[in-house]
């Protein structure tokens, strides 16, 4: 009898079908001693190895690649290191917080934080926003058109960054560019030769454009999916109430995709901040001062003047910024884990 | 338990699905036409890539250039595949990003199944630690990554670029793929074991099948990462070792950009990827946020 539950739940699961638990868990109250040891909380004696050994190759590689340069990041910011250092003339000597201090001194780099952060909350507001829009806009479209729009949106989130930078180039090309030309056809616009990369304001609106247009459609796949989760019930209660539609979207579609928006809009923020082949490469490997974020800005210390101390301080200067948020989303998956460790 | 939840979600997702009302036809042509404006935004860019891809690359500089090709040639891909050696940075390309698919397979899943089938002390640091790597930006490790392998003379090999690799791979395949297995009840496996399975019989005849598509999803959109990471290649590797993406940086020169040929290159590296990602995306939707629509 069990033999048969277990072949007709045998159906794929991870699309959100799973198999009809009434002939799984028909089992369950039979199901004998400890089966699930180690799936309930406070039965785990005893079979604690078994997760580390399952972990330790993981763990080891992580260590490995990830420890231990991090850590390194940490030392080489208290350190004098440069080109002698590199090549291996000179040790590294210890600095204290020289490079902090320099850095922390420096107007420029002021700047650049200054820069990044508008740079990255304007394209993580303008990604979150357009998906949730395209998102609502989907639900209601014709079914041709929802596929259609599927496949734009497939075929852009798929681009390799390097390839969506490159043509993206090509169509803010000052010659020969397509959005020139497309724009000077409007009445009282004359764009023929204008360079979008003359002022650094301009150039990184078409960068943050680029941005936006590939980080959109993973926002509006996943929105997408979350919607169909919104029970219809409530919608139809709070329209009964006399909700209008932004009634209804700012009390009850929100609050139900809550947990999403807040997972994209950190992931979001975590992808925005780390901006770097954008740039690199829509300016030619240099960006110029006024284009400089603080990924390229501690690249450039690190590469260009050859100063890897102070490249290091300003990557981890970056990511104590994005502990902020990182806190955030931090707390929304261990609600997750608590979740899935009580069930 | 957690059956009754995700059934629950399986439920009303079920239940939600739009029946469109007659009342709902007229203004589904306004919301037709946006969605179409839509499909032009996002579309474009890629179509523009094509378009100039195939159009005789005279006619891509032309100061007037049509919407559509006026005649079609494939002279674009033949100067592309010229450029440089084409096929050794392919070929590069793939030897890391399978390599690093493997590898991140192999030690994610059983690190995934330790993180949601288990509880054990630490769990919830190893979880938080997981996370926690994929937020550090790539950029900030390059540099003492690059001092790492510069000291190991690992610099401009393959199999430190693959190491390097692992750092983005792996905690995207292990978090991933833990959101597949909590979609696969935990009953089945107790019912298996109910049966006289083993736990690891369990585990290979229950959980494996229907963890498979999800390991495929997972192991092809790891594969898309590796293959279109830039920054690590670029610093990495040299010149003559350079790997696809790198690759497509030939195209401009101290005269200029070749920007016809540069497009067939684009379409080249792009199609096969955008393929690929079209056959998964739907199931990596799923797997990522599987966690976040449950909790």
């Amino acid at each position: 009898m069990s033999a048969a539950e277990t072949t007709t739940a045998e159906v794929p699961p991870a699309r959100p079908s799973p198999p009809p638990d009434s002939g799984a868990s028909s089992g369950r109250p039979e199901g004998p001693r400890r089966v699930s040891a180690g799936a309930r909380p406070g039965a785990a004696r005893g079979a604690s190895a078994v997760p580390w050994a399952l972990l330790a190759p993981c763990l080891l590689v992580l260590v490995l690649v990830l420890g231990y340069p991090l850590v390194r990041l940490v030392t080489l910011s208290f350190q004098e290191f440069g080109q002698s250092q590199l090549w291996g003339f000179k040790p590294a000597e210890p600095a204290g917080f020289d490079n902090f201090s320099k850095v922390l001194g420096d107007g420029e780099f002021w700047a650049v934080v200054l820069r990044t952060v508008i740079f990255a909350a304007g394209s993580v507001i303008v990604t979150m926003v357009l998906g949730m829009l395209v998102a609502l806009v989907l639900q209601r479209v014709s079914p041709w058109v929802k596929t259609l729009v599927n496949i734009a949106l497939v075929a852009s989130w798929g681009m390799p960054v390097i390839v969506a930078t490159t043509i993206y180039k090509w169509m803010f090309d000052s010659d020969y560019g397509i959005l020139n030309y497309l724009l000077s056809k409007l009445p009282g616009v004359d764009l023929i030769g204008h360079n979008w990369f003359a002022s650094g304001p301009q150039g990184l609106a078409v960068i943050m454009l680029l941005v936006v247009w590939g980080a959109v459609p993973f926002v509006v796949i996943t929105l997408t999916a979350g919607l169909t989760q919104v029970p219809k019930e409530l919608e139809e209660a709070a329209r009964l109430d006399g909700a209008g539609s932004w009634g209804v979207f700012r009390n009850v579609t929100v609050p139900v995709l809550k947990p999403i928006l807040v997972m994209l809009t950190t992931l979001s923020v975590i992808w925005d901040m780390g901006v770097f082949p954008q740039v690199f490469v829509m300016r030619g490997g240099h960006p110029e001062a006024e284009f400089q974020l603080l990924t390229t800005y501690s690249y450039d210390r690190a590469f260009q003047v050859n100063d890897y101390g102070g490249g290091s301080a300003i990557a981890l200067l970056t990511v104590v910024l994005l502990l902020g948020v990182v806190a955030v989303y931090m707390r929304q998956m261990l609600r997750i884990g608590d979740v899935e460790e009580s069930a | 338990m957690s059956t009754v939840s995700t059934a629950g979600a399986a439920g009303s997702a079920t239940r939600v699905r739009p029946s469109p009302t007659p009342r709902r036809g007229r203004t589904r042509a306004g919301w037709n036409l946006l969605g179409l404006c839509v499909f032009v935004g996002a579309g474009f860019p890629v179509y523009w890539m094509l378009a100039t891809a195939f159009k005789p690359a005279r006619d891509a500089i032309d100061p007037t250039p049509g919407l559509l090709p006026a005649s079609l040639t494939l002279d674009n891909f033949r100067r592309a595949l010229q450029i440089a050696d084409f096929w050794g940075p392919v070929g590069r390309s793939l030897t890391v990003s399978l390599t690093v698919v493997v590898i991140g397979m192999v030690i994610g899943v059983l690190a995934a199944l330790a993180i949601s089938r288990f509880a054990f002390r630490g769990r919830k640091i190893v979880i938080v630690g997981i996370l926690a790597v994929q937020m550090v930006p790539l950029v900030a490790m390059i540099i003492p990554i690059f001092l790492l392998l510069n000291d190991l003379g690992q610099y401009d090999k393959l199999s430190g670029l693959i190491v390097t690799y692992l750092t983005f791979v792996l905690p995207f395949t292990v978090w991933t793929l833990r959101g597949f297995i909590v979609n696969i009840p935990k009953e089945l496996e107790e019912a298996a074991m109910v049966d006289g399975c083993t736990r690891t019989g369990a585990f290979l005849r229950v959980v494996f099948p229907l963890l498979a598509p999800g390991m495929v999803a997972t192991s092809v959109y790891g594969f898309i990462q590796a293959w279109n990471e830039y920054l690590y290649a670029l610093m990495l590797m040299s010149q003559q070792h350079q790997t696809a993406t790198v690759w497509l940086g030939n195209f401009t020169t101290k005269h200029g950009t070749e920007y016809a040929p540069m497009m067939a290159g684009s379409t080249m590296m792009a199609v096969p990827m955008v393929a690929l990602f079209l056959l998964v995306q739907r199931k990596m939707a799923a797997g990522l946020t599987a966690g976040a629509v449950k909790g």
